[in-house]
């Protein structure tokens, strides 16, 4: 095929044809369908469109590229003027017209012919008027014969004259944007039963915003669309990637969108948007959105799974990176599902986006998923999940306070008071189902104030912030791109370790101040052990062990079994954070709380009755004992690995047991044992305390010695009776805890054991050199 | 200065980025040889530990000048990170968080019904993301 030559006009012509068919901008390869309607337009018979087509080359190549496209353009002209259609023709034929495409262009042209004027929209000009293509290089396009359109057109065109902000004439390029999206999806079914007028629509709309640069309707708003690339827009193919090229998507659609309701959202939309923010979305807008939301989900609480949201934004032709971009914006809780906020904030920015609006890299205000002043704010209101963040920093203290459950009753008072403008603190929140309250209330700590440090609200936000802090961190970071709040959200994550922290802290002063209060023997000495739940006051015991308190331990009352030293502090708590608090603990209050705390695992009850069983013979209660001894006998072991801390424990226990002995004295039901059982425990937790065995012993006897005592006051008194049940079952727990931290104990030396023998096997070859 | 990579299941890159924009590629070499060491450490948990497996794995190697820390998810999909050596302020619970975050926003990326997986990761919040971790890591 020889090199086409064409005159300017022709190569402006086919240049705006070009760029009219090439709805993917690929500026190198026009859709099939739209050259077919175009040629179809041209009112050629059949048979010599494929002619043409053959002829061009493009069945050969089976699509149209640039140059094939001029050659079948060339062709049409060619065969309209009569001429036969041979390869030569295109270029021999001289003056040859430009080819005409008739199929009902007539609106489109006569809109094209008001947009790329210069002076305004010239509505006259509407009917049947084909302005010469050289001079004005306007695109001939087969204009959609839907004179709802048309009425549509003029009738916008005419109220856009009516200036709003837009600096050029020219319609408001939201309806016709609208129309425009609308037509991709309506352009489909109309394609069929029209001579291929749908497709043109599109790109014609499209164009007309583009010559009339700039939208009025969002032009005063930021952000402002490139209006260069407007102007651009009908003489180069579109630059924005606006359209993505779903042929088949154009074809088949199984539109979801109504004419009908289009124009309405259409101009009332542009008239009340023309002069608010440009991301809002006005009733009208809203109800169109809400029809089609209902298309796809009946159910306006319900929500769009991801796939069916895919397929119907794609119908709008976007590329699928900007799809993906919006998706990422609107889909606000990150579930692959659009509810119908998310729904319509999609929507709306796909709007947008095909307006020529540059899509925001957060999501604006307006469009975040919350309860607007519709008439749908009853449905909306019924998602708490993601309605409230903006707007409810004001509510949130009060919501705060409440626990998380408590958070959801507070949700709808968020919803129904949180007026839709008023969005002071936009902190989305990337929530999970599970997450959501959490992190509500994280959000809702961040938005209302960083400084209620002191609320009691921190310990369960730090409950909450510590695992919160790496999802709601992690999510906050992700969600950049949709709201402002993040800062204050990421570093919103470190507070919740400080405020953990503070809660330990003051965890741990809590406990240590009731010890303060009662006056502490010699100060305890920071032993590891003693954090162990069933932390047992060694000091007391060894104090006790040494022998004097023995008689004291023996004149203590019977009753209650060996008593853990932390259950008699305020609580275990208390016990464990500092181990030398615990055993002031232990001893200062060991005697206030004798007769009611359960017992622990009072090993020095244990290992006195070891020793006991070893040296003395058993008493009634020595079924007690008896429990406890053959615990003993494995804890001697254990015991015996006890060496070292002896000495000051013993001072200890010493100090300690004395006023504990003393108020054993007077309290009736102080179990004798205690003291000794005290003792005991701080013996275990002193694991390496060798000599803490023989003072252990004497403590057992001690303890045996008291037990006898137990009986027979119990005998006596049906309280006594359950004094003493309540003795055998903490004796009991005492005795398993004991139990268990031997066994544990046990393994360890196991394990050391086996490391020692590898270790002597793999020296012994050695031995021999 | 710091270098993330996302690697599918199959091994290819779905996303590579690294603060100093030279020598990209010795850091896709890095990485590239980082992938076996991630597979020894995963075939070592065996097939009954799969559940039990930690996701998070650790420091791979240490080279002279780097240290490359490597996370996998379940459906093995990994997150290399490689950090500069001397960067000491950088802690083992730092580099968890972030690749908590790393793999919170790689789930995001996931529920995009508009990604296919096996594409490149375009997402601007992920990139965002990961902008936003490197600048605190150097």
């Amino acid at each position: 095929m020889e090199g086409l030559t064409l005159s300017d006009a022709e190569q402006k012509y086919y240049s705006d044809l070009f760029s009219y068919c090439d709805i993917e901008s690929t500026k190198k390869v026009v859709v099939n369908g739209r050259v077919l309607e175009l040629f179809r337009a041209a009112q050629l018979p059949n048979d010599v469109v494929l002619q043409i087509m053959e002829l061009c080359g493009a069945t050969r190549l089976g699509y149209f590229g640039r140059s094939q496209f001029y050659i079948a353009l060339k062709l049409v002209a060619v065969a309209q003027s009569g001429f036969p259609l041979r390869v030569e023709s295109i270029n021999t034929v001289k003056d040859l017209p430009l080819p005409r495409f008739v199929a009902s262009k007539n609106e489109q042209e006569s809109r094209l012919a008001a947009s790329y004027s210069s002076d305004s929209e010239s509505q006259g000009s509407y009917s049947g008027v084909i302005p010469p293509p050289p001079g004005r290089g306007q695109v001939k396009k087969g204009s959609i014969s839907h004179d709802t359109v048309q009425s549509r057109a003029s009738a916008e065109q005419q109220e856009s004259a009516s200036p709003i902000v837009s600096p050029q004439q020219s319609p408001p390029t939201s309806p016709h944007t609208w129309r425009k999206h609308n037509r991709h999806s309506s352009g489909g079914n109309s394609e069929r039963p029209l001579a291929g007028p749908g497709p043109f629509w599109s790109p014609f709309g499209e164009a007309q915003p583009g010559s009339s640069a700039g939208d009025a309707v969002w032009s005063g708003h930021s952000p402002p669309p490139p209006q260069e690339n407007w102007v651009s827009f009908a003489d180069t193919p579109p630059t924005s990637t606006l359209l993505t090229m779903h042929p088949a998507s154009v074809q088949d659609q199984t539109t979801v969108r109504t004419v009908a309701s289009a124009t309405t959202a259409n101009e009332i939309r542009r008239q009340s948007s023309s002069y608010d923010d440009p991301w809002k979305i006005t009733d009208e807008q809203r109800q169109y959105y809400i029809n089609q939301f209902k298309t796809i989900q009946p159910d306006l609480n319900g929500f769009i799974p991801g796939s069916a949201a895919k397929e119907f934004f794609t119908k709008s032709k976007l590329p699928i990176l900007e799809l993906s971009h919006i998706w990422e914006l609107s889909d606000f809780d990150k579930d692959g599902a659009l509810t119908l906020d998310e729904f319509c904030a999609a929507f709306h920015l796909v709007v947008a986006r095909k307006n020529g609006y540059d899509l925001p890299e957060k999501l604006p205000e307006s469009l975040m998923p919350k309860l607007i002043d519709l008439e749908d704010a009853a449905d909306v209101g019924d998602q708490p999940g993601e309605v409230g963040y903006p707007g409810s920093p004001a509510e949130a203290p009060p919501s705060k306070s409440p626990s998380m459950p408590s958070l959801n009753q507070t949700w709808p008072e968020l919803n129904q008071s949180s007026e839709d403008t008023a969005i002071v603190h936009p902190v989305p929140i990337r929530m999970t189902p599970s997450k959501i309250h959490m992190q509500e209330m994280e959000l809702k700590r961040t938005g209302s104030d960083h400084t209620n440090p002191t609320s009691p609200l921190l310990v369960k936000p730090s409950d909450l912030s510590e695992e919160n802090k790496i999802n709601s961190a992690v999510k906050f970071a992700s969600g950049n791109t949709v709201a402002d709040g993040y800062s204050s959200s990421d570093s919103f994550t470190s507070d919740p370790e400080q405020i953990g922290s503070n809660v330990t802290r003051q965890r741990s002063h809590s406990g240590t101040s009731p010890d303060n209060t009662a006056p502490p023997p010699p100060p305890p000495r920071p032993q590891p052990s003693h954090s162990r739940s069933s932390s047992l006051d060694m000091n007391r015991t060894f104090a006790v062990t040494t022998g004097q308190q023995q008689a004291g331990v023996v004149a203590h009352p019977p009753a209650v079994p060996p008593r853990p030293q932390p259950s008699q502090a305020p609580g275990p708590v208390v016990h464990r954070p500092v181990d030398a608090d615990g055993l002031i603990t232990h001893t200062s209050t060991s005697p206030q709380q004798i007769p009611e705390q359960p017992n622990f695992a009072d090993f020095s009850q244990f290992e006195v009755f070891a020793a006991s069983n070893v040296n003395e013979e058993q008493d009634d209660d020595a079924e007690k004992h008896a429990e406890v001894l053959p615990v003993e006998k494995a804890s001697d072991p254990a015991s015996s690995l006890r060496g070292a801390k002896t000495d000051s424990k013993t001072e200890e226990k010493t100090a300690a047991s004395a006023p504990a002995n003393v108020s054993k004295g007077t309290t009736p039901l102080a179990p004798p044992p205690k003291p000794v059982r005290r003792r005991l425990k701080s013996e275990d937790e002193l694991r390496p305390d060798v000599d803490e065995h023989t003072q252990k012993t004497g403590v057992l006897a001690a303890v045996l010695a008291a037990q006898p005592s137990i009986p027979r006051s119990a005998g006596k008194d049906k309280k006594a009776i359950q004094a003493s049940i309540r003795r055998n079952k903490e004796t009991n727990t005492v005795l398993a805890r004991l139990n268990s931290e031997l066994q544990q104990q046990l393994k360890d030396v196991l394990e050391e054991r086996i490391s020692l023998e590898v270790q002597l096997e793999q020296l012994r070859p050695f031995s021999h050199l | 200065m710091a270098q993330i990579a996302v690697i599918a299941k199959e091994n290819y890159p779905l996303y590579i980025r690294s603060t100093p924009m030279e020598n990209e590629l010795k850091f896709h070499y890095m990485v590239h040889t980082s992938l076996d060491v991630v597979d020894e450490k995963i075939s070592a948990m065996g097939k009954a530990l799969v559940d039990q497996r930690e996701l998070y794995l650790g420091l791979l190697y240490p080279t002279e000048d780097y240290k490359v820390y490597g996370y996998v998810t379940n459906s093995k999909v990994k997150f290399v990170m490689v950090v500069d050596s001397s960067n000491t302020a950088l802690r083992d619970n730092e580099i968890r968080s972030m690749f908590r975050k790393l793999h919170n926003s790689y789930t995001d990326v996931m529920c995009n019904p508009f990604y296919n997986p096996g594409d490149r990761i375009q997402s601007r919040a992920f990139d965002n993301m990961v902008t936003s971790m490197m600048i605190q890591v150097c």
